[in-house]
């Protein structure tokens, strides 16, 4: 489309500003800046992954947590061993969740509605209790990494800005790669069965393995956003991928607006800085009240849900960039 | 009698008192589920407020019957206030919604308990007339108090069986759990039947937490962990069905019980000690969750469901 008409997408102009915005980060911020804008762009990978089969193709899988986990318990147990190299990890890692996300969207994609919530629930369950077994790897404790991931000594995750530009690099990948993948002929057909499962059918597409496909792709996208947080933390535990893990992850796709292509980008920037910044701020109206700020998080979360289902990218109305639903 | 024996039995007995808590925590979920299509994340809310009603009014009374009367109350008005507040807004929607809101009372619910009691955790004394033992059979001694939670949780699954299935009110219940619509247009105020249905379970919740609270810590969050079991229950039951509530309560309590009891000596003919104790309670959780998935492969809509 000509370009005066996308830059009359507030959308558009917004995500290019952010995108600088992330460009000057490490030139700009502090350590604790840093980091903080790694988390953001680490969650964001994960909740791109999310949003494709959340967004784009209406399965609720209430157990997105546990790719993050595997992805973190791969590389750390890797490291663990000594196997310090990415490029053995990261594939490693994306392989082990994506064939989890297999078997689970195998089974589960066979249920509906809320049993698909469930079902997908249980399994991240298995998987958290199966780390809390892991006795060797910390168990309960979880485990501590000594070596964050090194590509053959050409990269080191190891130095905190060099961490930051791989992670923003891979999130334009993967932005660049939903976005290719919702519009071509695959996107659609998901989008399809988003609204209309039983006219796909008609039409001929096997739409479960369409969806399976998705299921899959979005666990390996998350096992890579769980890579990179086993380095961001240096830390593994089962608490990543505790339920409520899971909750945050809905409800950052959910607050940036569901099926829009940079709506996780928004919903992690909304989600982390509310989580870092409401304290100070409800502190400064009234000192020592910062520490109850869910209290003004969750009744924000149901107004959310009630008014603003399409999230804060329907603040800027209709997209020009792709069709935002199915 | 022979000690492993009396184990065994001593481990039924937990199982079982486990089991009916958990029935307790499901019941109530799985009428809202039923018959209101909602998921409600915040029922483990319920059970956790149930039992800090319970610690504040016992201490205010100083005597436990009563004040686990009046939390029951007080959960009751609770419950209400929160149907008619949020959940009437949610029917409609759909379950990504429920989700999304009812993980916001969570949030909510956590927060408001640490503003109010603290972040450190409660305890409950056992009354002090549940306070001791008894023996069931020779050399076969258990916690009176455990004991008392069995005859509690029997009771109200007869109240409940009764309830639904013999009352206009039951009546009403598993009509609007086959067709919302249709009882509307026969003129039963679908209205009031939620709000009941919706008190009736937050009471349940509230009794099951309080009556764990000597046996647990009452904390924060405690209801969290449990909810989510309370949810696999009600998946393999079948969502709506209390019968299927009741049995696939009982056999997860089992499970969990035995899991957790018998496990350890297993895994330590093949594990190390330390090695097995870890993975014995993990073992026996994922076995729960196996299950689960099991009887959903086979039967996607759980045991007794009634519809997908």
């Amino acid at each position: 489309m000509p370009s005066a008409t996308l830059l009359r997408d507030p959308r558009v102009v917004l995500t290019a500003l952010l995108l600088l915005a992330g460009l000057l980060v490490p030139l700009l911020a502090n350590n604790f800046q840093i980091s903080f804008a790694s988390r953001i762009v680490v969650w964001t990978i994960a909740a791109i992954s999310l949003n494709i089969i959340l967004g784009y193709g209406g399965m609720v899988s209430f157990g997105h947590a546990a790719y993050l986990g595997i992805g973190g318990y791969v590389m750390g147990i890797m490291a663990f061993h000594g196997v310090t190299s990415g490029f053995l990890q990261f594939p490693a890692a994306m392989l082990a969740s994506a064939l989890w996300a297999l078997a689970v969207g195998a089974l589960s994609l066979r249920t509906r509605g809320v049993y698909f919530i469930m079902i997908t629930l249980a399994f991240a369950q298995l998987i958290y209790f199966v780390a809390v077994g892991l006795e060797a790897y910390g168990g309960d404790d979880g485990l501590t990494i000594y070596h964050r991931s090194e590509f053959a000594g050409i990269l080191s995750l190891k130095d905190r800005t060099t961490f930051y530009w791989t992670c923003f690099a891979l999130m334009l990948g993967t932005f660049y790669l939903c976005h290719r993948l919702v519009d071509s002929r695959f996107g659609m057909v998901l989008r399809g069965s988003k609204s209309n499962d039983l006219r796909m059918r008609a039409l001929g597409f096997p739409t479960t393995r369409y969806r399976l496909t998705a299921f899959t792709l979005a666990g390996a996208i998350c096992g890579l956003a769980g890579v990179l947080l086993a380095n961001q933390t240096d830390f593994i535990s089962p608490a990543m991928m505790r339920w409520t893990a899971s909750g945050d992850l809905i409800v950052i796709v959910v607050l940036g607006g569901m099926g829009s292509l940079f709506g996780p980008l928004y919903g992690a920037i909304a989600f982390f800085v509310l989580e870092e910044y409401l304290k100070p701020a409800i502190d400064l109206l009234h000192p020592g009240w910062g520490n109850y700020w869910q209290i003004i998080f969750g009744p924000l979360l149901i107004v959310v849900a009630l008014y603003a289902r399409g999230g804060l990218d329907s603040l800027f109305g209709r997209s020009t960039m792709g069709a935002r639903r199915g | 009698m022979d000690p492993q024996l009396t184990l065994f039995f001593i481990q039924g007995l937990n199982g079982l008192q486990l089991g009916l808590l958990m029935f307790l925590l499901a019941a109530g979920l799985t009428l809202t589920f039923g018959i209101m299509d909602l998921v409600n994340l915040a029922h483990g809310s319920l059970y956790m407020m149930g039992a800090y009603f319970a610690a504040t009014f016992i201490e205010l009374t100083d005597s436990f019957l009563l004040g686990a009367l009046m939390a029951l109350g007080a959960s009751l008005l609770l419950g209400i206030v929160v149907e008619t507040i949020v959940m009437r807004r949610l029917y409609r929607r759909d379950h990504l919604d429920h989700v999304l809101a009812t993980f916001g009372l969570i949030l909510f619910f956590n927060e408001l308990v640490r503003a109010v009691w603290g972040p450190a955790g409660l305890g409950i004394a056992v009354p002090p007339w549940l306070a001791h033992s008894i023996q069931l059979l020779p050399g076969m001694i258990y916690s009176t108090y455990r004991l008392a939670i069995i005859v509690v949780g029997l009771a109200v699954a007869v109240f409940l069986a009764v309830l639904v299935t013999r009352t206009r009110t039951g009546m009403w219940i598993r009509a609007g759990a086959s067709n919302r619509t249709m009882i509307g247009a026969l003129g039963v105020n679908v209205q009031l039947l939620f709000t009941l249905v919706f008190g009736i379970g937050s009471t349940l919740a509230a009794l099951a937490g309080l009556m764990a609270a000597p046996i647990v810590t009452v904390q924060i969050g405690m209801g969290d962990n449990i909810l989510i079991l309370a949810f696999v229950i009600i998946v393999i039951g079948g969502i709506g069905s209390i019968k299927g509530a009741f049995i696939a309560a009982m056999t997860v309590g089992m499970i969990d019980t035995f899991g957790r009891a018998f496990l350890p000596d297993l895994l330590k003919s093949f594990l190390s000690n330390s090695a097995a104790s870890t993975a014995a309670p993990a073992l026996s959780s994922m076995l729960i969750y196996l299950l689960m998935a099991g009887v959903l492969v086979w039967r996607p809509t759980g045991l007794f469901g009634a519809r997908s």
